[in-house]
């Protein structure tokens, strides 16, 4: 039986168990190392799955229904840190600051950052740019990250979320004005938040990509953007 | 510094997906806000695929969102990603719905969704990019496991149902899954795949 139950693990990941075969199958997963690896594996590649359906935009009241449910369950708990403890390793904090600095706190991270220890020249550089109220803020879709250009042209790009680049292979950044792609810099990615200093200007209406090359950086993009924004300045 | 930092913790931006789930762990409503700003889209078009009805995906979101708020503090980031964990609550909460109002019976399986051109996604970036990865390696899969996978998946079918649709035995049916799956996970995590690009810009 318990040889079957191996079986179970890529049907238990796509939800096709039988009813009735669900709770044997839990039980053995409790006790079976190998398939709870196998598991975390094929779910996620069956999460996968979800992001090739269209996505029709959820009605906006559905969001407010949720939040109003989840604070009527849980209406009196308090919360066991107060928000301002809020983990953040002292390293990131500088890099995630920056990121934050896209919002309206923007305008007086610079003076803040002055203040910091950590300020560092590049990092005084970012914070110029991303504290400019006249640079322009092009954001990437699904808070995936902001381009920001200053007056001058010169550029940050921040990117959220992006998976480390796997060994021998580094993430680059392009600006392409008309012609052919410019190297604007490499970066290993991982970590909640890349920002990077273009070493290009942006100017109006060139477009900057991100793809993954050979370690070093390459020449000209050999791979398929992973990502495209367009400079609207 | 202390205003410094609070400033900070209103924003989620920097945060990963697994630091707002254990934001949420702490009854943080706003990072379940966020945790639904990244991922009620993807949920809901998930869940819409599924129960084909624009109620009953509602309440499959809404079930799997609530479940994270419930069950947050169990999540353990070491045996997968928050995104999975919500998607698979989503996902389960669909297709008990779908068995359980057995739509699937009167209602045909449509074909492999298509990119809608001027869908609202459009404006997602992102999303479009996701949607065109996964769809790209599931048209790699041999047609038996994609079937499989999208009868499965999509069309909250039980491997048993599945064996009786397909023709086939239940054993054939969990090996198709199984392939299919672990192949769909080597094409997704192989960044070099067949789809090397070259350039086309010109001076």
């Amino acid at each position: 039986m318990e040889a079957n139950l191996h079986d179970l693990t890529a049907a238990y990941a796509l939800d096709a168990l039988d009813p009735e075969d669900v709770q044997a199958y839990e039980a053995h997963l409790a006790r079976c190392e190998r398939c709870r690896d196998e598991l975390g594996t094929l779910a996620e590649a069956a999460g996968a799955l979800a992001y090739a359906t269209d996505a029709p935009a959820p009605p906006p009241e559905l969001r407010a229904r949720i939040l109003q449910r989840a604070h009527d369950e849980r209406p009196n708990v308090t919360p066991l840190r107060p928000r301002w403890l809020v983990p953040v390793a002292a390293a990131a904090a500088v890099a995630a600051c920056l990121a934050l600095g896209l919002g309206i706190w923007a305008a007086s991270l610079s003076s803040r950052l002055d203040r910091s220890h950590q300020a560092l020249a590049a990092q005084q550089q970012i914070a110029a740019i991303l504290g400019d109220p006249k640079s322009t803020r092009n954001v990437l879709g699904s808070r995936r990250g902001t381009l920001v250009v200053s007056p001058s042209g010169r550029a940050v790009l921040v990117v959220n979320r992006l998976a480390p680049a796997q060994k021998g292979q580094t993430y680059e950044a392009w600006v392409a004005s008309g012609g052919r792609p410019q190297a604007a810099g490499i970066f290993g990615g991982g970590g909640d938040v890349n920002v990077v200093l273009l070493r290009r200007p942006v100017p109006a209406n060139a477009t900057v990509m991100l793809t993954l090359e050979n370690a070093g950086g390459s020449a000209a993009p050999t791979r398929n953007p992973l990502l495209v924004v367009h400079n609207a300045a | 510094m202390r205003e410094y930092v609070q400033t900070m913790a209103r924003s989620f931006a920097h945060l990963s997906d697994e630091a707002v789930v254990a934001l949420v762990a702490r009854s943080d409503e706003e990072a379940l806000a966020e945790l639904y700003d990244r991922f009620g889209r993807v949920a809901y078009g998930l869940a819409l695929r599924i129960v084909r009805d624009e109620k009953l995906a509602e309440d499959a979101v809404q079930e799997g969102f609530l479940t994270v708020w419930r069950n947050a503090d169990r999540f353990m980031p070491e045996r997968g990603k928050a995104s999975t964990w919500l998607l698979t609550l989503v996902h389960r909460r669909a297709v008990d719905l779908v068995r359980r109002e057995d739509r699937r019976r009167t209602d045909p399986l449509p074909e492999t969704t298509e990119l809608t051109s001027g869908d609202s996604a459009a404006d997602d970036a992102w999303l479009r990019f996701e949607r065109e990865r996964v769809q790209a390696a599931l048209r790699q899969l041999p047609d038996q496991q994609r079937e499989a996978l999208e009868l499965a998946y999509y069309g909250g079918f039980s491997q048993s149902e599945l064996a009786e649709r397909l023709g086939q035995p239940v054993g054939t049916i969990k090996s198709r899954m199984f392939t299919g799956l672990a192949r769909l996970r080597e094409l997704l995590a192989d960044p070099n795949g067949e789809s090397a690009w070259k350039p086309t810009f010109t001076t």
